[in-house]
């Protein structure tokens, strides 16, 4: 344990060497590719917001097993079996059929190359299930389809949420997904999430359909609420026009009216659509509708041919940037719901590091007066892989741009109070060795081999309870068990090569010497 | 040498009185759970007017039917930290923001804000209490592979032992449990195990040296050449738990509480459960020859 060739000192001092510049790469700004390298504060550090969104997949389903419900009811009428009593509640929808048509349902519904079936060539499995019970059949989403929808919604509602963060210009969010009904927002530098979060909190469903007086509409209609006031109005079910159909829409100042507006252009198909409803409807009330209310809805006086044309609603400036922003970035398949939010304000991630920083380098004064006052020579030789230590495991965090936490400064000074343990147990065998044997060689190497075992031991258990951590928790926690684990890697490189290295050197200087520790 | 094991009697009576009483508070009393694990909004604010303290600010927010608000100081006078529940209004930040500032004008830093729905803080408290039983498990398969199974029982109880006496003391003094506590607890599960195996790898060593000593006069003599070890290693991690304790600011507090009490209990244990187990458990030389050969 006590031998260390020329190529293996040369070796440790490189190592030692590369992650000491490493971590000054932090404080100063190398001209190199590799030393360019930072660590990254984490939120809680520099401030920022955290938001954690779920998606609201029922309005989804619910929609899909409407349109499924026209869908089986042709299906079938070209078969000449009429569906009965058709009925949507909780996501499920039944039906029933005449007695003698039953096994054809169940038969169809199975089929593996039926039409209704078109998920079972993609996946190998149904998507929706039915089940017959006192001659009444119950359609529902099946595990696997339930899957499929919540995933390919999640995978667009990402897209979405993406193009409007990236409208307003934060600087890098990270957006990331979670589960398969989840997304993850982390804006950094962000003090107040407000407009973000009220612009990720709507749908931004667009669409313009006409204004009717009466129930005679062949494709239904409905009642819908004014955005700013109290007053209702019936409105056809017919979609003339959605979001989907829309280029570029922009806020704009309306020189007639002195009114802020809402500028768009709409795509091919939807100039062609919106020309025609616009030269058959004159006189009639077109409604614009956003997320089920109307915005407004003014009456067709000309024939629209250029594909372009304005909202009013009543807007201030904000608030007709954020609609233009909202159209622009497209629609959400569903709702989404802030489900958690953290916020640190830009001063007290400040005030965190400083405070980390002063409890560091406390923590470790203390901890390198006690351990010099202890062992004197070998508290120094301690000390200074203490502190080389310490540098490594920085550099290490820097090499990786791992992200720095307020709990991860913890982990560093728990690591600098744990990593002492490895010497203490080295120091102590010897000292016991020393007992019994007058050689200090045969004593220190003796040391060095008989608590071998033990150290080990002591690390693996710690470094068990950081990899649960790391694997369990979330964020700052994350940063946690982060710093603690790769800790006693570093502290291992440290205690068995530079500290036994000064060891060794300083021994083979005073092998005479008597009660040397 | 310290005659330790003239006190294992009497240390176990009182182990074994403190977990009662710990699990006593844990039924009775239960957890004070902060917003990870109980859902609800945390806002910490600073003013930048000494007249606001925590009954004016606590007025002004009763009179915006927010339930059951808590203010308190955090760490210094002009400091405050707002708990409230589970609110449905998904603006009642900028709500509060504009009651504070029509009550006392625009006078408020909002440093920290924190929401969680009630979901998300059942999802975190299952999977705190995962991540405890996994790190409890893996410690018992770990030190079964690496030990015989009397010593496999002696640490884990010490390990149970620590993790319910600290949970016990933060029951009785009302301190909070988020997720740190939990970073914290697993810590201390690596920590108090981290103490045990360095002892027992002792006892073992000195099992195969020694065939003739009595396994109660044989701890006491591991406890006393590990102690300066054990001391010197748990006063080197209290201090550096004592100056984020006292300087790392108010976030880490609670965490480095845990900490400092679980390093404590930690030492105790290793030393007055986990050896006198193997004493109960009569452990001789030929507990660990047999697996020897």
């Amino acid at each position: 344990m006590l031998y260390f060739t020329k190529l293996r000192i040369i070796f440790i001092c490189l190592i030692s060497l590369f992650f000491i510049l490493l971590t000054f790469s932090n404080l100063f700004n190398f001209n190199n590719e590799l030393f360019k390298k930072k660590i990254n504060l984490g939120l809680d550090l520099q401030g920022g917001s955290y938001l954690l969104l779920e998606i609201d997949n029922s309005p989804v389903i619910e929609q899909k097993l409407q349109n499924l419900t026209i869908t089986i009811k042709n299906y079938f009428k070209e078969k000449n079996i009429r569906i009965k009593n058709i009925n949507l509640t909780d996501q499920k929808l039944s039906f029933s059929v005449d007695e003698q048509f039953k096994q054809i349902i169940l038969d169809e519904f199975t089929d593996e190359n039926s039409t209704l079936n078109p998920y079972y060539q993609r996946f190998k499995s149904h998507q929706l299930d039915i089940i017959e019970k006192n001659n009444l059949f119950n359609v529902s989403y099946s595990k696997q389809g339930i899957i499929e929808l919540k995933t390919s919604s999640q995978d667009q509602a990402l897209e979405i949420v993406r193009r409007r963060i990236d409208e307003i210009g934060t600087n890098e969010p990270n957006i990331l997904k979670r589960g398969n009904d989840r997304i993850l927002v982390e804006l950094p530098g962000l003090d107040d999430p407000m407009r973000i979060k009220s612009l990720l909190g709507k749908t931004a469903n667009l669409t313009f359909r006409f204004v009717t007086n009466s129930s005679e509409d062949s494709f239904g209609s409905e009642k819908l609420k004014y955005e700013n006031s109290s007053e209702e109005a019936m409105v056809s079910k017919r979609i003339i026009l959605s979001g989907d159909n829309l280029l570029d829409s922009q806020p704009r100042m309306n020189n007639e009216t002195n009114e802020t507006v809402v500028s768009f252009t709409l795509d091919r198909t939807g100039a062609k659509r919106f020309g025609k409803a616009t030269s058959t409807g004159i006189g009639k009330q077109l409604a614009i509708v956003l997320d089920g209310k109307i915005i407004s809805a003014p009456v067709i006086r000309d024939t629209i041919a250029s594909g372009s044309g304005q909202i009013s609603g009543g807007f201030t400036f904000q608030s007709a940037t954020d609609l233009a922003l909202l159209l622009r970035s497209g629609a959400l398949p569903a709702p989404l719901n802030i489900i958690e939010e953290r916020t640190v304000g830009p001063d007290l991630g400040q005030d965190s590091i400083n405070a980390g920083i002063i409890a560091l380098m406390i923590g470790f004064s203390l901890v390198i007066l006690f351990i010099f006052i202890k062992y004197k020579v070998f508290g120094l030789i301690t000390n200074v892989a203490l502190i080389i230590n310490l540098f490594i495991l920085i550099g290490v965090l820097t090499l990786f741009e791992a992200t720095l936490t307020l709990p991860g400064i913890a982990g560093i000074i728990l690591t600098v109070g744990m990593a002492v343990d490895a010497n203490v147990l080295i120091f102590e065998r010897i000292k016991e060795e020393l007992r019994n044997e007058k050689n200090n060689l045969i004593a220190f190497d003796s040391g060095y081999t008989k608590s071998r075992t033990a150290i080990l031991d002591a690390n693996i258990t710690t470094l068990l309870a950081a990899i649960i951590l790391f694997f369990m928790g979330s964020g700052p926690i994350k940063g946690f068990s982060l710093t603690l684990g790769v800790g006693i890697f570093t502290t291992l490189f440290s205690v068995y090569f530079i500290a036994r290295l000064l060891t060794v050197l300083y021994i083979s200087k005073n092998k005479e010497k008597e009660g040397l520790i | 040498m310290i005659a330790f094991n003239r006190y294992y009697n009497k240390f176990n009576i009182l182990s074994i009185s403190l977990v009662t009483i710990s699990l006593f508070f844990l039924i009775f009393k239960g957890l004070n759970f902060g917003i990870d694990f109980k859902g609800g909004t945390l806002i910490e604010l600073r003013s930048n007017e000494s007249k606001i303290n925590t009954s004016s600010l606590r007025d002004s927010l009763n009179q915006m039917n927010l339930g059951d608000v808590s203010v308190k100081n955090f760490g210094n006078e002009t400091d405050f930290l707002i708990k409230f529940e589970n609110n449905d209004n998904k603006n009642v930040i900028e709500e509060i923001k504009v009651k504070l500032d029509k009550s006392f004008g625009n006078n408020f830093n909002f440093r920290r804000v924190e929401n969680v729905g009630p979901k998300v803080s059942a999802e975190l408290l299952k999977s705190g209490i995962i991540a405890i039983s996994v790190a409890l498990l893996l410690m018992l398969f770990y030190i079964w592979i690496r030990f015989e199974w009397q010593f496999s029982l002696g640490a884990i109880l010490a390990l149970f032992h620590d993790v319910i006496v600290t949970l016990g003391l933060f029951s009785l003094l009302g301190l909070e449990i988020n997720l740190s506590i939990i970073a914290a607890v697993l810590t201390i599960v690596g920590y108090s195990m981290n103490d045990t195996v360095v002892i027992f790898d002792r006892v073992r060593e000195n099992l195969k040296k020694y065939s003739d000593i009595k396994i109660f006069e044989l701890t006491n003599i591991s406890i006393n050449e590990t102690l300066s070890r054990t001391l010197i290693t748990s006063i080197t991690t209290l201090l550096a738990l004592l100056s984020i304790f006292f300087f790392g600011g108010e976030i880490l507090k609670g965490f480095s509480l845990a900490m400092i009490f679980g390093v404590v209990f930690g030492t105790y244990s290793s030393i007055y459960i986990a050896n006198t187990i193997l004493v109960r458990l009569n452990v001789t030389q030929r507990t660990i020859l047999k697996e020897d050969n």
